[in-house]
């Protein structure tokens, strides 16, 4: 199996290798990629959009419907992790682990038993790993809040930087992926609770998609954000440029909400409990 | 000999995403394991990604963000020339996070495949498979 594989792979390899000899060269700017459209947006997308960044227009508005789609995908994959792995209800486990956080004591608390008394002085740890690293927890609790208000700059500031809604939304998402990973699942989900993810993975659709449809019903093209003009004041040109601020907002909080969703899903295989 | 340098230097960016491909090709097909497979997978997805990205580069252009866009001067001529084709950073933009959600879709069903037969190797699982 191994031979016949590295034949395969080897002539198709030959293939595609005999094959580049057709391509463009690298850096020609009259390669068949560069000479249909991207002139176009590269020339009008000031004038219809008033967006300098130009993958920001052509993502958001001349393609806004490949995006719109992009963001129902990962919506469905958030909703295909949830659905293959999620467990409704899980059994108590046998024992739970909790930290005297004073005296950094750990307690293993047996099924049936209570804690003496339920203060903020008892941390629920996982039992999968107790160690508890203090430097590495306050780091990434001094760090969290920047990741997120960078996150914010690189989704706000997308129109005239790279940046947009998918990478702003990632990092957001990252950020509490850290928190999660730096200290443990529970504490991610005491933040964000999995209901919330859910609940902004759909908003973010419903944000971008209900634009679309807005314009519908006002009576020009689905996604033309030329109508949003009337309702925010500005002329049709700046209305495009706002549309797209709107659906790049809405594809970052579902991109966030999903990549922590999965997360959950995916590091503690449904249970939701206690994970990496 | 000189001639095949030439033209292996002048395409060697396909070069790479060509060998980069057959690497995560070669994973998905002839390693037992679930998890290599997805891998290989996510090594064959970058190279098709790499390949878009390199098509979009022009000589002596820059970032697809136009200069001076805001405010008075934005009225200028823009020559097309000037930046480097937005398009293929669009597609891959979008194709980069699917890809990351998809992969967690890949993830979940080897862990659903992990909880059934206990292994994750797939010459075990068709042995498991075989014997029912």
């Amino acid at each position: 199996m191994k031979k016949l594989g590295l034949l395969t792979v080897v002539v198709c390899g030959v293939l595609l290798l005999l094959k580049t000899a057709e391509f463009a060269d690298w850096g020609d700017p009259n390669s068949p990629a560069s000479r249909h459209l991207s002139p176009y947006f590269l020339e009008n997308s000031i004038k219809d959009s008033a967006v300098p960044n130009v993958v920001t227009a052509v993502l958001a508005d001349y393609r806004g419907f490949d995006t719109m789609f992009e963001t129902t995908v990962i919506l469905a994959a958030g909703l295909a992790c949830f659905f293959i792995l999620r467990v409704r209800k899980t059994e108590k486990p046998k024992s739970t682990y909790y930290r005297h956080v004073p005296t950094a004591t750990t307690l293993r608390i047996i099924e049936g038993a209570v804690l003496p008394e339920q203060s903020k002085v008892f941390k629920r740890i996982d039992s999968v790993w107790v160690p508890f690293d203090l430097i590495l927890a306050t780091t990434c609790k001094a760090i969290i809040p920047f990741i997120q208000i960078f996150a914010l700059y690189v989704i706000a500031h997308g129109h005239h930087s790279p940046g947009g809604g998918f990478q702003g939304g990632v990092v957001l998402g990252a950020s509490i992926i850290l928190m999660a990973i730096s200290r443990n699942l529970g504490a991610a989900i005491a933040h964000l609770k999995e209901k919330t993810t859910v609940l902004m993975a759909m908003i973010g659709v419903f944000i971008y998609a209900g634009t679309g449809a807005f314009a519908a019903l006002a009576g020009k093209n689905f996604l033309d954000y030329s109508t949003l003009a009337t309702v925010l004041g500005v002329d049709e040109i700046m209305a495009r440029s706002h549309g797209i601020l709107i659906v790049e907002t809405g594809v970052a909080i579902a991109v966030m909400a999903v990549m922590v969703w999965i997360y959950y899903n995916l590091s503690s295989a449904g249970k939701q409990d206690e994970g990496l | 000999m000189g001639e095949i340098l030439d033209f292996i230097i002048a395409k060697s960016n396909y070069w790479s995403y060509v060998v980069l491909m057959m690497i995560g090709l070669y994973a998905m097909i002839s390693r037992q394991n679930y998890v290599r497979k997805i891998i290989g997978m996510s090594i064959f997805q970058t190279a098709v990604i790499l390949f878009y990205v390199s098509t979009a580069v022009k000589e002596k252009a820059v970032i697809p963000i136009i200069a001076h866009g805001h405010g008075e001067e934005a009225n200028a001529a823009i020559e097309a020339s000037q930046y480097i084709n937005p398009l293929p950073h669009v597609l891959m933009l979008t194709a980069i996070v699917v890809g990351v959600a998809t992969l967690g879709v890949a993830l979940s069903l080897a862990i659903r495949v992990y909880q059934k037969y206990g292994t994750l190797e797939e010459n075990e699982i068709n042995d498991m498979i075989r014997e029912q």
